[in-house]
């Protein structure tokens, strides 16, 4: 089973691309989904307002595959030792 | 009534790379960039700083307080182009000229900057109202406008707007007009004024703007920079020209078109290959006589691969011999004035005989296997030369320009 980030990109490309929801699996790549570069940075924006993150310019335009993005947004949503306070 | 040939005997420029025509072919044979830290708007919520501004801009040194109030940046820099280029033509707008004589500028955004500060006003601010000047001042036209109230000019005027190729698509429609008779002078160009933050950050969604500098047909390019600033020509018949002992640029000789009728910003090499060789047929100019192409050059992946592709197309082994390179390393992506910004730049070179770098090159691209003229000019004696315009939307123009 999908966990709950996996699910919701899932919806998200989905609702953003407009193609039904079991269209879109956890190893699909954006060619088999027919999603162009425009269509993967209209993703990646509704990523960033579902998720209240920023995706930076070189992870956005990387990305050609639903795990791709699962595992950029895993890294994004860890705060890493940059993001925490000092000792 | 026979085509004419049809001579530049006037140019005017503003951008980073200074405020008159000098200081901006300093910069370009030098290969000096004028991108920086943009200061117009605060950067800080950005994910890019930097930008080609004109820099130490003050309006009063150019216009009457009164005069500043109609005028966004935009068309600022309209009107100060079109008086230089018209200044150094020395072309004398009589009465009977002045019906005769057409105005034709490219836009992308208009005055934008002045929107965005009334809509800031309105949804920010709340204030109840916005200026009322602000539909005058918005307008893509107003540059055009400007121009010819200022200058007395009222035979057609008009304002293209076709993103990145506005400036391309002006000139190629005054030129034509000069060429078939149905004008009798032009002045023409384009101007932009983009920064705002709406519009930044606009930019920053779409991903193609570079977080550090603009290193067109380099592996290691990040993007596109953005530019402001105008260009203007003033464009006569060759006769005309001759006739007042004008001095003369060198020619404009021929104007391609075309549309990808593909995707709204993914670029094609087909539409552009095809404008490119559209423009030649227009010049009745043979691939092999060209010898320098001022390139679109935006410095994003996608436009640098698929322009080197198109021109490969056209001029299949005469590419080996082509110098191309892209000033918008220098002068940034000024997007509705870039064509003109680069038709000043391709006939100064020619006149010059000396080929504008393209600048920030770090590192060569298998895919971009041009001589793209790395950093430094280079002397070189041109006979005929392209300069491409590529836009969002698909739309192409292509100018070709012949030495005076």
């Amino acid at each position: 089973m999908p966990d709950d980030i996996t699910e919701k990109v899932l919806d998200l490309i989905a609702s953003t691309k407009r193609i039904p929801r079991e269209q879109v699996s956890v190893n699909s790549t954006f060619a088999e989904l027919g999603l162009d570069s425009l269509d993967a940075i209209n993703l990646i924006f509704e990523i960033e307002s579902t998720f209240n993150i920023s995706v930076p310019d070189a992870v956005a335009n990387s990305v050609s595959s639903v795990p791709q993005v699962v595992e950029e947004l895993r890294k994004l949503l860890t705060p890493t030792s940059q993001q925490l306070p000092p000792e | 009534m026979p085509q004419q040939r049809v001579a530049i005997t006037g140019m005017g420029i503003i951008s980073a790379l200074g405020a008159d025509l000098a200081s901006n072919w300093s910069f370009l044979s030098q290969g000096k960039s004028g991108i920086g830290p943009i200061k117009l708007v605060d950067t800080s919520n950005l994910r890019f700083q930097s930008g080609a501004e004109v820099r130490g801009y003050d309006p009063v040194q150019h216009f009457q307080s009164n005069q500043i109030d109609f005028l966004d940046r935009f068309a600022q820099f309209a009107l100060i182009a079109a008086r230089q280029a018209l200044a150094d033509s020395g072309l004398k707008i009589t009465p009977e000229l002045a019906g005769k004589m057409a105005v034709v500028t490219g836009s992308c955004v208009g005055g934008q900057t002045s929107q965005d500060a009334g809509f800031v006003a309105l949804y920010q601010k709340n204030s109840p109202r916005v200026h009322p000047l602000l539909i005058p001042r918005t307008m893509a036209n107003a540059g055009a406008s400007h121009i010819s109230m200022e200058l007395g000019i009222y035979g057609p005027v008009y304002t293209i707007s076709t993103a990145c190729s506005s400036a391309n698509h002006a000139i190629g429609n005054a030129f034509w007009m000069v060429r078939n008779g149905q004008v009798e002078a032009a002045i023409t160009g384009g101007s932009e004024a983009p920064f705002s933050m709406g519009l930044l950050k606009a930019w920053e969604a779409m991903r193609v703007v570079s977080p550090d500098t603009c290193r067109p047909f380099s592996r290691d390019r990040r993007g596109l920079v953005l530019g402001e600033g105008a260009g203007m020509l003033v464009l006569e018949p060759m006769e005309k020209a001759l006739a007042r002992d004008a001095r003369i640029y060198g020619e404009i000789v021929g104007f391609g078109m075309s549309s990808d009728a593909g995707h709204i910003t993914a670029p094609t090499s087909r539409g552009p290959a095809s404008a490119m060789r559209a423009a030649l047929l227009d010049a009745g100019v043979a691939p092999e006589q060209i010898g320098y192409i001022n390139a679109h050059g935006t410095g994003t992946p996608a436009n640098d691969q698929t322009e080197t592709r198109a021109i490969r197309e056209v001029f299949s082994n005469h590419a080996e011999r082509l110098a191309v390179s892209s000033t918008k390393s220098m002068h940034g992506h000024a997007l509705g004035a870039a064509g003109a910004l680069e038709a000043v730049a391709t006939v100064m070179a020619m006149r010059e005989k000396m080929i504008p770098p393209t600048a920030n090159f770090t590192t060569p691209d298998p895919e971009c296997d041009l001589d793209i003229v790395p950093n430094h000019a280079r002397p070189g004696e041109i006979e005929f030369a392209l300069s491409n315009s590529f836009a969002f939307g698909g739309l192409n123009a292509v100018l070709a320009f012949g030495k005076a």
